[in-house]
């Protein structure tokens, strides 16, 4: 996420870079650049606009100017100012102090609110809490049913009725929940326009029949200009506590990230990544402006590697790593610990560096992951551990065995050979003090 | 058509109109002087539509030179010369959906989650039965939960056959039968559902691929259109969606869904003049018969002059 914002900003502080003094006209190419990746990124026009004109009074400050890496300072005034805008400090959803707390998910069609209720209730069940889904989409065709079928697979209750009153069935739902024990609510509502004045007064009605803790707007990632238009009005209409952006692992450089706390004033909360019922994250707005200038996410990383994988095995993994040991049981290994950290695509984006060392559109075919995993159960312990002796006939076997090709096989010990290589050459990199070097 | 589209399209963008149409206006109206800040107040009138910084910027120095060169312009010719060019780059090719001489015509429409693929497909099977054609709609949205009953629902809403398989099956699979039972029951009309995937998916761009390589053995010459749908509040990356979309199937027109909120939709003008992708439909309702013929002319004026 965000790359082509990182690479454009990059580009823009390049020139800052190659000198040593800054003039106030250095400042104002860098910074129209800035204001270029930034429109390009999809922020709004408005904040975009302020944005740089708080940057620019910044930068071109005698202090600046004085100092003696004038271009490292104003990278650091424009990463603290984006975190500022991103909203400083990570917002979460606080619990109500008589259960059960509700929630309502709001947005436009297509937004991904029922996706997003099912991500929210699977987090928060694994918190120990007892979520209830209400389907309170009363005009798609099969909403109610598509909120059921993700209920089930996630094993949370799903509250529903037939007919169109949305704000009764809500109603209804938290008296069920009350009954029933359950200290969390997620209302799924319809998509609506925020111009469809119908639909917003029964948000409205939704809203003051059950008093919701917070009302979460639920945006795509890839929305343009519009995102602020849309989220004021809402805001204005039922009042926001909350942003969901959705969609984050397209490329959308998701500039509506920006825009929508400058505008609402309201913090963005949660990040959807991938159709999966876990792929929901907590939205750290200093992760997001260190990713946005090339630092790159590994914090994300580490938090979700901390979650799988354990303290022992990461660091005999680091080990093999560095030495560049790694054996095909390795290999295995890593490719199921990696797998269970999310799609191999987005951890590589994670990575700092990874841009530079033309990684970037490396593709990742999860499907090709079966066949490796087969092809490596398909060896005996020697082979994985010693795969110089795999010969011609053994490769004829493992294929065999494997129910693949020959070829797949080759494939494979090439690939395994090669990222040795590579681990090598990070390795050595390391050990030179250069690599996975943080730019600034 | 065209007067129903700009009628209900302003309808729309109208309640939105508050800040830059009505500037605009205003600049026209009350101060006729054409100077730095009328170049300005076009440039943030078309990001705000969505065009993209590029092409926006190309525009107004296009704009800004024919002014330089042609002292006397006022500023309601150099709107109405904006409003030629973006015209033009939307005018390439033809808008009309390119149907099969004889036999089946296969409609494959293709996009990102959440841009109303199925929806467009209820709509546009609405828009057949309702000249008598017989349709068949193809849930090959085999992922989502419960999106085949969606389409389902859609079907018996417009009376149109729906062929499908369970949830999780080949989506490969339901639609080589579509294409039989649309064969066999001599259907005008196949409409392809297909599931929401991100661009960014390089296994389920090969899945869309394969899908469009089914259809094509069971009709030779099939599917004659390949849409994209694409959600009018759409961003810049609009345009690397349709590129590898179009790598990906070959996407042979657009259709421009939500655009009754107040998105203006201008990544569609950045996409056709990038990609020569014409828009072929428009949708700006959520009635059954709110999917609409594109007008280039039409769709500019309701982004220059939106009253």
């Amino acid at each position: 996420m965000f790359e082509s914002l990182t690479e454009k900003l990059q580009q823009a502080f390049q020139k800052l870079r190659g000198k040593g003094k800054l003039t106030a006209a250095d400042v104002d190419v860098a910074l129209r650049e800035v204001r270029l990746a930034l429109l390009e990124a999809d922020v709004n026009y408005k904040v975009v606009r302020d944005f740089v004109a708080r940057i620019r009074e910044q930068a071109v400050g005698e202090e600046v100017m004085q100092s003696l890496t004038p271009a490292q300072q104003v990278i650091k005034i424009v990463h603290t100012e984006l975190i500022h805008l991103l909203g400083d400090r990570p917002v979460t959803l606080s619990f109500a102090p008589n259960p059960p707390t509700i929630i309502l998910l709001a947005g436009l069609q297509g937004s991904g609110k029922t996706t997003t209720a099912a991500k929210l209730a699977k987090l928060y069940k694994q918190r120990g809490h007892s979520p209830l889904l209400v389907a309170a989409d009363v005009y798609r065709p099969a909403a109610r049913k598509q909120l059921q079928i993700l209920g089930d697979q996630i094993g949370v209750a799903v509250y529903t009725e037939e007919g169109q009153d949305a704000p009764g069935i809500t109603a209804r739902a938290v008296g069920e929940a009350r009954r029933s024990g359950h200290d969390l609510v997620i209302v799924d509502t319809a998509g609506r326009l925020h111009v469809d004045e119908e639909l917003m007064a029964e948000l409205e009605r939704m809203k003051n029949a059950v008093h919701p803790h917070a009302i979460l707007l639920v945006v795509d990632a890839m929305t343009g200009q519009d995102a602020v238009n849309l989220a004021t009005a809402f805001h204005d209409r039922v009042g926001v506590a909350g942003i969901i952006l959705t969609k984050l692992d397209s490329d959308a450089r998701g500039g509506a990230a920006l825009s929508l706390r400058a505008v609402t004033g309201r913090p963005v909360m949660f990040v959807g990544t991938g159709e999966k019922l876990d792929g929901l994250e907590p939205f750290y707005p200093d992760r997001m402006a260190s990713r946005l200038l090339g630092m790159g996410d590994i914090l994300t990383l580490i938090d979700r590697a901390q979650a799988r994988v354990s303290a022992e095995k990461a660091a005999e993994m680091e080990r093999k790593l560095r030495q560049a040991q790694l054996t095909l049981d390795d290999f295995l290994d890593q490719l199921e610990q990696v797998r269970s950290m999310g799609p191999l695509g987005d951890i590589l984006s994670m990575l700092p560096g990874m841009n530079k060392l033309g990684l970037k559109n490396l593709e990742v075919d999860e499907r090709s992951l079966a066949h490796v995993e087969a092809i490596v159960r398909s060896m005996t312990r020697e082979e994985r551990q010693n795969p110089a002796i795999i010969d011609a006939s053994r490769r004829r076997r493992i294929a065999r065995g494997s129910g693949t090709s020959v070829q797949d096989v080759n494939r494979l010990l090439k690939q395994y050979e090669e990222t040795r290589k590579l681990l090598r050459q990070f390795a050595a990199k390391g050990a030179r003090g250069r690599g996975f070097k943080l730019p600034f | 058509m065209g007067e129903s589209f700009l009628a209900r399209l302003n309808r729309g963008l109208a309640r939105a109109r508050a800040g830059l149409g009505e500037r605009l206006a205003n600049l026209l109206q009350g101060h006729p002087a054409v100077d730095d800040e009328f170049f300005d107040d076009l440039e943030e009138l078309l990001i705000q539509s969505d065009l993209g910084m590029n092409l926006s910027a190309t525009l107004v120095d296009e704009l800004r030179a024919y002014a330089k060169k042609e002292r006397r312009a006022s500023g309601e010719e150099i709107t109405r010369r904006l409003e030629s060019r973006l015209t033009e780059l939307l005018d390439g090719q033809s808008h009309a959906l390119q149907l099969a001489p004889q036999g089946v015509s296969v409609i494959l429409l293709a996009g990102v989650n959440g841009s109303g693929k199925t929806t467009t497909a209820g709509k546009l099977a609405w828009r057949f039965t309702q000249a008598g054609r017989r349709v068949i709609m193809c849930a090959a949205d085999t992922f989502r939960a419960a999106a085949i009953d969606q389409l389902v629902i859609w079907g018996e809403r417009v009376g149109a056959q729906v062929v499908h398989h369970q949830e999780g099956a080949d989506p490969a699979a339901v639609v080589f039968d579509a294409v039989s039972a649309a064969l066999a029951r001599k259907a005008d009309v196949l409409i392809v559902d297909t599931a929401g995937r991100l661009h960014t998916k390089s296994n389920l761009m090969q899945e869309l691929a394969k899908v469009t390589r089914v259809i094509g053995k069971g009709i030779p010459g099939a599917p004659h259109e390949t849409l994209l749908v694409v959600d009018a509040t759409t961003g810049m990356n609009g345009l690397e969606q349709a590129r590898i979309f179009q790598e990906a199937t070959g996407v042979t027109g657009l259709v421009l869904t939500k655009l009754d909120g107040t998105a203006r939709g201008g990544i569609v003008v950045t996409i056709s003049h990038s990609l020569h992708i014409p828009v072929k439909l428009i949708g700006v309702g959520e009635q059954v018969d709110d999917l609409q013929d594109f007008d280039a002319g039409a769709f500019v004026s309701a982004i220059l002059r939106p009253h």
